[in-house]
């Protein structure tokens, strides 16, 4: 780790001060970090609304909030966390910060758009929080199901519907400006063979993004007209029909769990070579298997209806179809711990989390496949059996790499490191908090006891209050979090263009990068991931005549 | 390691063309959100064809629509994507006389669309709400309208814009090419629209 010696430069060609985080920059690493601290924000607000769900939950009575409170608090945390937390953050977040970085391009294809993109999200949050205060939320849960979203309250869930489309719109936005970034903006000479994982998972996610999203805007048209003139689309009353909500409606949100979980893989493959140094194992297949998940999720949606009266080839068919999912995933999965394998491991708070990443994911991953079969899933439907698994992909998976890419790449946003010891006592109070959390849910399930309830049978209690404090100790886990990274960027130790050691093209320039990402031409990176090999051979320092290793010593 | 950032390589240097500094991509964003718009309806579709097939409608109801009106407006609409594309080849040839004549023309035929679809509103026998295909053929046509009057009002945007002195011109046709291409997708879209909604 060497010690940047200030350049006056390159200093004065950054943008300087903070405001300009305020405003509707079109710098792709200013809209990166608007997106990412958004995003934590919301991610505190849809936390304290679990702490809510968990505190009503640690007694079998609704003695904390009332009922109907608890409804909007339940759909609230559902919407925050998913269209205002993850999906924001693992693909407006690090895509626009580390794609155009991965191209070899000076910002995305489209930077107005992607300022348009970031600057609808304040708007839809704000209104979807603000409805609780003022009109009441919506109290019909995430997914809005008619026609228990036609009889609650209907200002409430017409609000959510606006900010759930206004969410969509920029997550559509976003992903057609990744799309034309990774197809129509790579440097010349780079080969799409040759790009970081990321930008597949980026790739793979835009085109389930801008094939799927729309399909759930449509839908949400159509509930508003049923709520506001009184149409009958998804009305049994006026000769309707549930199903077909549910079917469009999870022809958008099962692809949204892969627009949720595919970047994070994509995450996951850039910090675990760099902290193993080691390639990461079979690129190729990764890829095919990137390819592979968007295109199966896009024809699996209904194994979320096997209750809801489809006929038997249909379940036959989504049966098979998701099971064939496990296949690229798994696939995946042995890349990950073969580039761990015989590697060179730091253990730092980046790989803790990727590793925990790991080993969460593969346990909701298990759950996932016996969803999908259709005896066991008529069992657990809508059971506790099913929050546990829908938290240890999304909270076990995406989350925990969201977190180790925080500890890996805010060298770069900042120019300053985290500091470790508090970074190991995060994952710790994480990693015990969340299993204790969630894992009892599955019993819970498996039990009996219904998801979505403010009220439950008494037999259910110590779990729900072991689980109750596992949520208690994931809120505490955010402490040492945030002092980290409010602090470390003023006291952080400097961190030094290149940290890690790491041959991925961000990393090639200062910390924070220039306004338009190099002074001079881009480098380019013919093997992002070529640890261990030789490293006279890297084409990095043979194109760019850049001596990667001055300074540090070879490793 | 700061010599990374401030070494000078004797790497070639992107050269700046086109449009923010890169090639042209506008057109290929505005093909990719027509996808994802054309997903939206994708969604109404089937949506409208299940609603068919397993909700029965109710006695006195019927799926009959009467065709010659729609059938007018569905030639309308074809012989406006001709014109169209007639109007972009003379801009290409740099012919800006032609190319606002054969725009103006495509508005028209636009509007004469719009005005179809209302005459066609008001003479239904059925309103929004009767039943569940009368919803349905209102938000699938409506939809669909609502693109027509954006298209037509785009169209009379760029019919401005090739003004003398404006800025689409010969060399520089994006606004023009992007409203061309969105205009035969709205065709297209319609095109479906009317074999699943009136043929069916």
């Amino acid at each position: 780790m060497t010690v940047a010696s200030p350049n006056d430069f390159q200093d004065s060609l950054q943008p300087q001060g903070w405001l300009r985080y305020f405003s509707f920059s079109l710098d792709h690493k200013v809209i990166g970090i608007q997106y990412l601290v958004t995003g934590f924000l919301f991610y505190f607000i849809g936390g304290a609304l679990a702490g809510v769900i968990r505190a009503e939950l640690a007694s079998p009575i609704s003695d904390f909030v009332s009922r109907e409170t608890y409804n909007e608090v339940l759909t609230l945390h559902g919407t925050v966390m998913i269209f205002l937390w993850i999906v924001p953050v693992v693909n407006g977040g690090f895509g626009n910060y580390l794609i155009p970085f991965y191209v070899g391009a000076r910002d995305m294809a489209f930077p107005r758009l992607n300022a348009v993109a970031f600057w609808m999200i304040p708007p839809a949050g704000i209104l979807l929080i603000g409805s609780y205060f003022i009109t009441g939320a919506a109290q019909s849960g995430w997914t809005a199901y008619p026609p228990l979203s036609l009889t609650t309250p209907a200002l409430g869930q017409v609000v959510w519907i606006v900010s759930v489309l206004l969410l969509g719109g920029s997550s559509i936005f976003g992903g057609i400006n990744f799309i034309a970034t990774v197809l129509k903006l790579r440097r010349p000479g780079l080969k799409l063979m040759q790009l970081p994982m990321y930008c597949w998972a980026m790739l793979g996610t835009s085109i389930l993004v801008v094939l799927s999203t729309p399909v759930l805007a449509g839908t949400l048209l159509l509930l508003s007209f049923d709520i506001v003139a009184h149409t009958g689309f998804f009305n049994p009353a006026l000769g309707g029909n549930v199903v077909v909500y549910q079917h469009l409606f999870w022809f958008y949100s099962h692809p949204a769990v892969y627009i949720m979980v595919l970047p994070a893989f994509g995450l996951v493959s850039e910090i675990l070579p760099i902290h193993s140094r080691k390639p990461l194992f079979g690129y190729t297949t990764m890829v095919y298997s990137i390819l592979a998940i968007v295109v199966l999720g896009l024809v699996v949606w209904a194994h979320h209806m096997f209750t809801s009266g489809t006929p038997p080839w249909m379940r036959l068919f989504f049966t098979i179809a998701t099971s064939f999912i496990a296949v690229p995933t798994g696939i995946k999965f042995f890349n990950w711990l073969a580039t761990l394998w015989g590697g060179k491991l730091a253990l730092n708070s980046a790989m803790l989390f990727s590793c925990a990443f790991i080993v969460n994911f593969v346990f909701g991953g298990i759950t996932g496949v016996a969803l999908a079969q259709v005896p066991f899933d008529i069992h657990v439907h809508d059971t506790y059996f099913v929050v546990g698994h829908f938290h240890y992909i999304v909270y076990g998976g995406t989350v925990f790499v969201i977190f180790a890419s925080i500890y890996h790449w805010y060298p770069k946003f900042t120019g300053r490191m985290l500091n470790e010891d508090l970074g190991r006592l995060h994952f710790l109070l994480t990693f015990v908090g969340f299993n204790l959390c969630f894992a009892p849910q599955h019993w819970l399930g498996l039990n009996g006891m219904p998801r979505r309830v403010a009220e439950y049978d008494p037999s259910f209690t110590t779990l729900n209050q072991i689980s109750s404090v596992g949520a208690l100790l994931m809120a505490i886990s955010s402490l040492p979090f945030l002092y980290n990274v409010l602090v470390s960027a003023f006291k952080g130790q400097v961190a030094g263009d290149n940290p890690w050691n790491a041959l991925t093209p961000e990393w090639l320039t200062s910390s924070p990068p220039p306004v338009e990402n190099w002074i001079g031409a881009a480098p380019l990176v013919e093997h992002p991931y070529g640890y261990g090999v030789d490293e006279d051979a890297l084409s990095v320092e043979a194109a760019t005549g850049r001596d990667l290793w001055s300074g540090t010593g070879r490793r | 390691m700061t010599s990374l950032a401030t070494s000078t390589s004797a790497a070639e240097a992107v050269t700046a063309e086109g449009h923010e500094g890169h090639a042209d991509l506008r057109l290929f964003g505005l093909a990719t959100f027509l996808v994802a718009d054309g997903m939206t309806f994708a969604g109404f579709f089937a949506a409208y064809l299940t609603f068919r097939a397993v909700n029965p409608l109710p006695e006195g109801s019927t799926y009959e629509l009467e065709l010659l009106l729609p059938s007018i407006n569905t030639m309308l609409l074809l012989v406006s994507s001709y014109t169209f594309h007639r109007s972009g080849r003379n801009l290409l040839l740099g012919q800006m006389g032609p190319c606002r004549a054969w725009l103006l023309l495509t508005a028209g035929l636009g509007a004469a669309f719009l005005a179809g679809q209302m005459v066609e509103y008001f003479t239904l026998p059925f309103g929004l709400t009767d039943n569940l295909f009368a919803s349905t053929f209102y938000a699938l046509t409506g939809f669909h309208g609502l693109h027509v009057t954006l298209g037509v009002i785009c169209i009379l945007l760029v019919w401005f814009q090739t003004r003398n002195g404006g800025r689409v011109t010969s060399a520089a046709p994006f606004g023009l090419e992007a409203a061309e291409l969105y205009w035969h997708f709205v065709d297209g879209i319609w095109v479906v629209l009317y074999g699943i909604l009136y043929l069916l």
